[in-house]
């Protein structure tokens, strides 16, 4: 059973309506704002924690206990933050800025309130240097909700004074990762930091911090006006609510869709996304080969593997992937998936920050090795090589780019590795003709 | 103080620890490349990787990771070892394999760990990276290919020297360390990034392809280049100084020196009086130590009692005590230190003495600098106060605006504003826990300035009992000699100084080095210069003494803050040129009252007797009973100057050092250098 449209969050997905004030309003937004504030700040952390609400940037923390663990009173008198992470960078996923350039005030409405629980000052939306129309709106959509009296002083006339500030990234990977982002927020060059200490102790400018995703902020308004147990209904236990998918690849319509959480893959692909590509019919998948399910930073799953499997966290963690930011990339047969693979690993030896030994003599290295093997220029024994290699990166490094960076590669070998031996012994077939 | 097990073994470790410091405290070597106990974390090698129980189950970087009470840590288990493994293969598969022709070979700890904690051979079958050189300076020599980015000179430029020239530019494996659009580095102290690169990156410029470290005999010596005393090795091959490096002490240098420290060794061999020489008919000609002496001691016999001695500042303590034993023997008490004409008052050591000590001004919370340039009189003075403000101490200063590194509130360039304080400044110092006052040999040359500044001790209540039971004296005199403080102890000081020496106009003067006096007073004195370095003094002098450099020979120094240590002889003297003391043992010879020492162990037995303070090294205690003093009314508005023109080039030796002439010109006077390979 799949979502139905009454039960939907974001109801401007896909831009019908002006994403302005008064539209946002008539939605329903900004609506009695001051009274979901006003049944106190633990209280909204606990409806969060009820409602299951799950981080949606891919590591999937509760969110409600993310909040939790920020100061109650600040004790040498430094503030508190909140920090939206609005640098959408993972390759595949492309739901934050339907977010924000369709229903901005969602987030903003959102940030008051998570803002207002977690008692932080104001807010710094960090947004994707790339996304300048959607900054632009997203600047628009600010400057309207101060110039209502929605945000800035007594916010919504809920007596609390809370800024939103918002700033641009100028392009980098690796500026989505939390501390990255403070650092780059803080003007410095963008290089996680050490944890500990986490943000939440001393994040921005050393005060307590806590990062979240846009889609996790955003969600937040609709789960206190309908209640924790209403979002609680989607999805399996511990996956609740519900959840942008982004479908994208060799599909017949490519979307950005809300679906509930735990929805099997099949029914995700046939109702939303027409189909696999030159299947006969949308419930026909045998021309599917793989799908990477959260992300350019997830293992790859394979056809047999996912066709049932419920799109959750822990539905994909059994299939040795995850579900990342739900970033769908479907792959049909006619995919190069070394290639493929290749590619992604090029991405992440570009995006590597440099900070850290591991990831940044490592993934130019796996990049190096998956070209080769793309060809077949190599001998089998390096493909456990590679794995060794990729084993050595991951677990090893300061954040979690060294990990995304190994796991593509690990998913690639699991579950295709005859398709690569096939290529080398291919190639050295060749070899020997042409010596002949 | 949490209690951890390290390897099975329990330890108790200090509250705040790091797993690597408790792993160390419990024996276990810990390899790493960006940690250093005197700069930031960073984090970034994941060579220290270590297992920590209970934690995450993959290994944990140890240098960052706080000590929890009830963990296991365990540093050799095979998880550990591959991790290390695989660091190490990260490390070396795009360093280049050229060892053979690399100045770090043999004490290079990529090299050391490779051996101790690498795979021994490489599965890297790709093509190695190759970056291109960045211009760093004329101390510092970058082959960029070989560095492993461990950042370290980014945090030491950054956090200790405090100029914000050097960083990394690119991303990933693009990552380029470089200084500020490929410039020298504008630090006094840019050769320590040289010690602290755990590659062959960063190596010295002018001692690169010069020696290996196995070659090298090893000297602990005492640095002579300023007040501190740094403690330095001198590695020697043969008869020359190769290079300079620190030694750590905690209590003076901590480990680190400054650029004229490690390269003044180039001017040792430069520029040397090897043999003696003679004024004949107004010309310097080379003569035999026979004739030298000679003529000597025919103007000591007409001389009689009119002698005098003025000693450099480079100067042992046996040299200025041998000298004095000789003038004494001739029957005057004319010796002078202060060459360049101070005359304070030098009836109390504690009160022209760096009474806060070195490390002690690091726990300062107000600091009043006056008339003195801390960064060039005393580099390492400097990183202590720079250390003292990034605790929150505040600094005043007055005189000049000059950048010390760290801010500072300038008062004005107007020493009278020492007897009438702005109030902020006034009550800051009033309210401080822990005030002090640096006082300068610009200011001290000026009338009334020790006085006005003695006053302050009062005022300001600058010796006091502290919080911890112990004394604080805030009072400090900074001298800009190394052998400043020696001397005074000796007596190498008049009332009225060089001017005083001037009045009673010696018939034989002799120069001990002393190079930065003024002569012109002294016009119609015979004047002999004994010393090393074909400079001001001995281009003045009638004859000429060939003596030896700090490098050769044995010799006590008393730095800044009273603290007597030894140094050692790497080399011998070139040439003709003997140890100073010998020279006024033979001299004495002559003048028929030969001094009662035959040989340096008499010579020190006959020092330590007259003068207990010297046979023990370490900090002299001198009473703290400042002269009351006159007080002068200094006029309004009266400048300073500092002592130093041109940090670079303040002795003999420095001024010989092509490398360091060039440091001045390009550093410090803006001239620009093409590359040979431009």
């Amino acid at each position: 059973m799949s979502l139905q449209d009454k039960d939907r969050i974001f109801t401007n997905l896909y831009g019908f309506q002006p994403w302005g004030l008064k539209a946002a309003q008539k939605r329903g937004d900004w609506d009695a704002t001051k009274n979901l504030m006003a049944v106190g700040q633990d209280q909204i952390i606990e409806e969060i924690k009820n409602s299951g609400l799950r981080g949606r940037g891919g590591a999937g923390f509760p969110t409600g206990m993310k909040w939790s663990f920020m100061p109650k009173e600040s004790k040498d008198g430094r503030p508190n933050f909140l920090v939206i992470n609005a640098d959408e960078s993972e390759p595949g996923s492309c739901k934050d800025r339907e977010i924000i350039r369709h229903d901005p005030h969602k987030l903003i409405e959102g940030a008051l309130i998570a803002g207002y629980a977690m008692r932080a000052r104001a807010c710094y939306i960090y947004i994707r240097g790339e996304f300048i129309r959607e900054a632009e709106t997203l600047f628009a959509a600010v400057q309207e909700a101060y110039d209502a009296g929605l945000i800035g002083k007594n916010a919504a006339k809920s007596g609390y004074d809370f800024d939103v500030f918002v700033h641009r990234g100028a392009g980098a990977y690796i500026c989505g990762e939390e501390t990255a982002l403070l650092e780059s927020l803080e003007g410095k060059k963008g290089m996680p930091r050490l944890k500990p200490p986490f943000p939440a102790g001393a994040g921005l400018y050393g005060c307590p911090t806590t990062v979240n995703n846009v889609e996790s902020i955003a969600v937040v308004p609709t789960i206190l006006r309908r209640g924790a147990n209403w979002f609680k209904s989607f999805g399996r236990e511990k996956n609740e609510g519900t959840k942008l998918f982004q479908l994208t690849g060799h599909v017949n319509k490519p979307c950005v869709v809300e679906e509930a959480m735990s929805i099997p893959f099949r029914e995700l692909i046939a109702k939303h996304a027409g189909g696999i590509r030159g299947a006969k019919n949308p419930d026909d998948f045998d021309n599917l080969l793989a799908v990477i399910p959260g992300g350019s930073s997830v293992p790859l799953v394979p056809a047999h593997e996912i066709i049932d499997a419920p799109m959750d966290f822990d539905g994909l963690r059994d299939l040795q992937s995850g579900l990342g930011t739900a970033a769908v990339i479907v792959m049909d047969k006619s995919t190069d998936i070394v290639r493929a693979i290749s590619r992604i690993s090029y991405f992440y030896k570009h995006e590597s920050c440099g900070q850290c030994t591991p990831c940044r003599e490592g993934t130019g290295w796996m990049w190096r090795v998956m070209e080769r093997l793309r060809e077949g220029n190599a001998d089998i024994s390096e493909i456990d090589t590679l794995w060794d290699v990729t084993k050595q990166v991951e677990g090893h490094t300061i954040c979690a780019l060294g990990d995304a960076a190994a796991w593509p590669i690990q998913g690639l070998i699991r579950h295709f590795r005859p398709e690569m031996e096939r290529r080398i012994i291919e190639k050295q077939g060749q070899a020997l003709e042409a010596a002949e | 103080m949490p209690n951890v097990k390290v390897d099975g073994v329990d330890i108790e470790v200090p509250a705040g620890a790091t797993i690597l410091q408790a792993c160390e405290l419990a024996g276990k070597e810990i390899p790493r490349f960006c940690y250093h106990e005197r700069l930031s974390i960073a984090g970034n090698c994941r060579m220290c990787l270590v297992e920590v129980k209970p934690g995450p189950p993959k290994p944990q970087a140890s240098c960052a990771l706080p000590v929890g009470e009830g963990q296991e840590i365990i540093t050799m288990s095979p998880m550990v070892k591959k991790a290390r493994e695989g660091v190490m293969e990260f490390l070396l598969i795009n360093h280049p394999l050229d060892c053979p022709i690399c100045d770090q070979g043999g004490e290079c700890d990529l090299q050391d760990q490779a051996i101790a904690y690498g795979r021994g051979h490489s599965r890297f079958a790709e093509n190695k990276r190759a970056v291109t050189e960045k211009y760093m300076g004329p101390v510092v020599k970058t082959i960029m290919t070989r560095c492993i980015q461990c950042t370290r000179c980014i945090r030491f430029a950054e956090e200790v020297a405090g100029v914000e020239e050097i960083g990394a530019i690119g991303r990933g494996e693009n990552m380029e360390i470089t200084s500020y659009l490929e410039g020298a580095i504008t630090s006094e102290l840019s050769g320590n990034v040289v010690d602290l690169c755990p590659v062959g990156a960063l190596v010295s410029k002018p001692y690169s392809f010069e020696a290996r470290p196995w070659e090298l005999r090893k000297v602990p010596a005492i640095d002579v280049m300023d007040g501190v005393g740094t403690n330095i090795r001198l590695d020697a091959r043969m008869r020359e100084v190769m290079r300079a490096l620190p030694r750590i002490n905690e209590d003076v240098n901590e480990e680190w020196a400054h650029d004229k420290t490690r390269h003044a060794v180039d001017g040792l061999l430069r520029n040397r009086l090897d043999r003696p020489w003679v004024r004949r008919d107004g010309k310097l000609e080379q003569a035999s130590w026979d004739e030298a002496f000679k003529a000597i001691s025919e103007v000591a016999k007409s001389a009689g009692s009119s002698v005098a001695a003025v000693a450099g500042d480079l100067l042992d303590v046996e040299t200025m005590y041998a000298a004095k034993k000789f003038v004494q023997s001739l029957g005057s008490t004319l010796l002078e230190g202060r060459q360049t004409g101070l005359s304070y008052d030098t009836s109390n050591l504690a009160a022209v003495n760096f009474n806060s000590t070195i490390a002690g001004i690091e726990t300062a919370d107000v600091i009043l600098l006056v008339g003195t340039n801390p960064r060039w009189e005393a580099t390492l003075v400097n990183t202590r106060i720079r250390k003292a403000v990034k605790a929150g101490a505040k600094v005043f200063g007055i005189g000049p605006e000059i950048d010390l590194t760290y801010p500072v509130e300038w008062l004005g360039d107007d020493l009278s504003l020492l007897s009438k304080l702005p109030k902020a400044a006034a009550s800051l110092l009033k309210d401080a826990l822990r005030p002090a006052i640096i006082i300068g040999a610009g200011a001290l040359k000026i009338e009334g300035a020790q006085a006005a500044s003695l006053a302050l001790v009062d005022q300001f209540n600058l010796v006091r009992p502290d919080s911890g039971g112990g004394a604080w004296n805030g009072y400090n005199v900074l001298h800009t000699a190394a052998a400043r403080m020696g001397g005074l102890m000796l007596g190498y000081a008049q009332p009225g100084g060089m001017a005083a020496l001037a009045t009673a106009a010696p018939k034989l003067l002799f120069l001990l080095g002393a190079d930065e006096a003024d002569l012109g007073p002294f016009a119609n004195s015979f004047k002999v210069y004994v010393g090393h370095h074909g400079d001001r003094g001995a281009s003045e002098a009638d004859v000429i003494l060939p003596g030896a450099a700090y490098s050769e020979k044995h010799g006590l120094y008393v730095n800044i803050e009273g603290r007597v240590q030894l140094s050692e002889r790497a080399v011998d003297p070139p040439g003709d040129a003997r140890e100073d003391w010998s020279i006024f043992r033979a001299l004495s010879q002559l003048t028929g009252q030969p001094l009662p020492f035959d040989n340096f162990a008499q010579l020190r037995a006959a020092l330590y007797s007259e003068f207990p303070a010297f046979a023990r090294p370490g900090l002299v205690t001198y009473e703290w009973a400042p002269p009351a003093l006159p007080t002068a009314k200094i006029e309004k508005n009266r400048a300073i100057f500092y002592p130093i023109r041109d940090f670079y080039l303040t002795n003999p030796i420095a001024r010989s050092s092509p490398t360091l002439q060039r440091c001045s010109a390009e550093i410090l006077h803006g001239q620009e250098f093409l590359e040979a390979a431009e």
